[in-house]
């Protein structure tokens, strides 16, 4: 049951083939047996799950169809979480129990989701390895000496080791995709304003957005049916309908016009990826699709422009952190400026700090519009790029990572190495579109993930396109060593 | 243009992060290779570009003006590191 997919469970829990309460602490078993070798999760909120799972029993018993009733999930521990702690992964937020609930929680509640636990991720969502967490690094499933990619590497590892049927993630830069590539999952980022944003704490206000992680696009879609829609407390969010998800997945792949950006499949790509990535789009070309070389000139551009943007906006969205109000404080501060400094001095991380130390740096006077302006300049470049190629194709592919997994401990010492690695998914939250993550065939037994980026709100046309491969092949079905 | 020590002390003092003397050393080399990395982005030509700050063209939402939320500052302060009456305690500001 733990490798099942969420309508799988779903109707092993209405043939009453187990209970609500039964599946859940199965899960809460198996996560305490597990994950003290992966450390995907910083909190198991069991009694919480316990008793979600015997109200989801009640709900099951008087015929509820909820979709997600009684699958147990868990949440990034960036999302808000009324009563239990919300860390961000960072000594910061230690001893932070959060006073209310994300809006993105609070749904998936509604809905009858069941709630294990929080994900372990990189502190505050800056990092790609899921290494800068206060809690400690995660352990890929796939190979325990590998990173699991990040930020939201807890919930992949989460889902991918069978600890909880899907989680939830933010992608910022690529804190979604890549994570789900190097973990052999799916993992959506919705369009920017498709997820609220209430109660997800913020790195970049202007590229954050929450998305489901799951084991297939159906899952995906399932969850993000659940978390989507309109929410008065995030002037951000869009006021727009949300279409239905599943019953969109069934579009057929005839006639698709898909762009294969050359500027993705360049140096710096590792040739077996490629070769993995190649495959699954040969196989959208036997199912009717058309492929299309195209060109997204700026992409060499999207790292500068993403860590001047990202940087400026956490260096101002993280001075609320100031040992004031909650969070960390240190003790016996001399004076106020000797709280501020040392409360962030020791309660911040060195990936935090440093970008904090950027974004500050390009935000101050004198280079404001050398950097940031500039920055903002090129990101609508780079977006025009994705104007001008869906004039001419419905989907973009690629690879979600130009590598598989890398060792933990690797990057670490070379922040700009670890920058590198997101290459391509930087652009998708830049431009604020949609781009969704897939199983493609495995290198050396380690996952590759391909790429869809779609159109604003064509998360759909994402889904069904991601499921109409999942149809044919069966690399989303594939499980860890010894995790069956 | 690598950073200076001096730059890094003031963008620390700016940002209210304190900075050790070996920290300092680590930012100067660290920040410097970062800045390089977004240099890049100085040579562009965005003549007649505008800046793009948000991915949504859309503009802000207003609502009525009235009371939608409770008063939850008990709750809110049970989590703050100090409080008294009500009120967050810091260190004395003024003499």
């Amino acid at each position: 049951m733990y490798q099942q997919q969420i309508s799988e469970l779903a109707a092993g829990l209405r043939a009453k083939k187990f209970s609500c309460q039964e599946l859940t602490r199965q899960f809460l078993t198996r996560i305490k047996h597990l994950n003290p070798a992966l450390n995907a999760f910083i909190s198991v909120t069991e009694t919480q799950a316990m008793a979600q799972a015997k109200a989801a029993d009640v709900r099951l018993h008087n015929g509820d169809s909820s979709p997600l009733l009684g699958i147990p999930i868990a949440h990034k521990d960036i999302f808000c979480t009324d009563g239990v702690r919300t860390s961000c992964g960072s000594r910061m937020l230690d001893n932070f129990i959060a006073p209310y609930n994300a809006t993105v929680v609070e749904n998936l509640a509604q809905a009858g989701a069941i709630m294990l636990g929080k994900t372990n991720m990189d502190e505050f969502a800056m990092g790609s390895s899921s290494e800068t967490s206060w809690y400690g690094q995660v352990r890929n499933p796939w190979n325990p000496n590998k990173v699991p990619g990040g930020s939201s590497g807890g919930s992949a590892a989460a889902v991918a080791a069978g600890l909880c049927t899907a989680a939830t993630g933010t992608d910022t830069g690529g804190s979604i995709r890549q994570p789900a590539a190097l973990c052999g999952i799916t993992g959506l980022k919705p369009t920017y304003g498709r997820v609220s944003r209430f109660g997800m704490i913020a790195f970049a206000s202007s590229l954050d957005q929450g998305g489901p992680m799951a084991r297939s696009a159906k899952d995906a879609a399932l969850l993000l049916q659940g978390m989507a829609g309109f929410d008065p407390r995030d002037s951000t969010c869009v006021d727009q309908p949300v279409p239905n998800y599943v019953a969109a997945l069934d579009s057929d792949i005839k006639g698709l016009k898909i762009g294969l950006p050359k500027e993705y499949f360049g140096a710096g790509l590792n040739s077996q990826v490629a070769n993995s990535v190649q495959i699954a789009i040969d196989i959208y070309r036997s199912l009717g699709a058309t492929i299309y070389d195209i060109s997204l000139p700026n992409t060499e551009l999207v790292i500068p422009t993403y860590y001047v943007v990202a940087s400026a906006e956490c260096s101002s969205n993280l001075a609320r952190f100031d040992g004031v109000r909650f969070g960390y404080r240190a003790s016996e501060p001399k004076d106020i400026e000797d709280l501020f400094k040392r409360s962030r001095a020791e309660g911040f991380g060195a990936e935090v700090k440093r970008r904090i130390m950027i974004g500050t740096y390009v935000l101050s006077a004198g280079y404001y519009d050398a950097y940031y302006l500039q920055a903002q300049k090129v990101r609508r470049l780079i977006a025009d790029d994705f104007s001008r190629a869906f004039t001419t194709v419905d989907v973009i592919m690629g690879p979600t990572s130009p590598t598989t997994a890398f060792n933990l401990g690797e990057r670490t010492a070379d922040p700009v190495s670890m920058y590198l690695s997101d290459i391509y998914t930087i652009a998708a939250p830049l431009a604020g579109l949609p781009a969704i993550s897939i199983p493609a065939p495995y290198v050396d037994n380690l996952p590759v993930g391909l790429q869809i980026i779609g159109q604003s709100f064509a998360e759909a046309k994402l889904l069904s396109v991601a499921h109409q491969l999942q149809l044919v092949t069966d690399w989303h079905l594939k499980v860890p060593p010894g995790l069956e | 243009m690598p950073l200076t020590r001096t730059n890094v002390e003031k963008i620390a003092h700016l940002a209210r992060l304190g900075i050790t003397d070996k920290d300092t050393e680590i930012f100067t080399q660290e920040l410097s290779l970062i800045l390089n990395l977004a240099e890049q982005l100085l040579a562009v030509n965005t003549q007649n570009v505008a800046p793009m700050a948000h991915p949504l063209a859309m503009t802000q939402r207003l609502r009525e003006d009235i009371v939608i939320e409770s008063n939850l500052r008990d709750k809110f302060q049970t989590i703050a590191p100090a409080t008294e009456d009500g009120l967050y305690l810091v260190p004395k500001v003024i003499d």
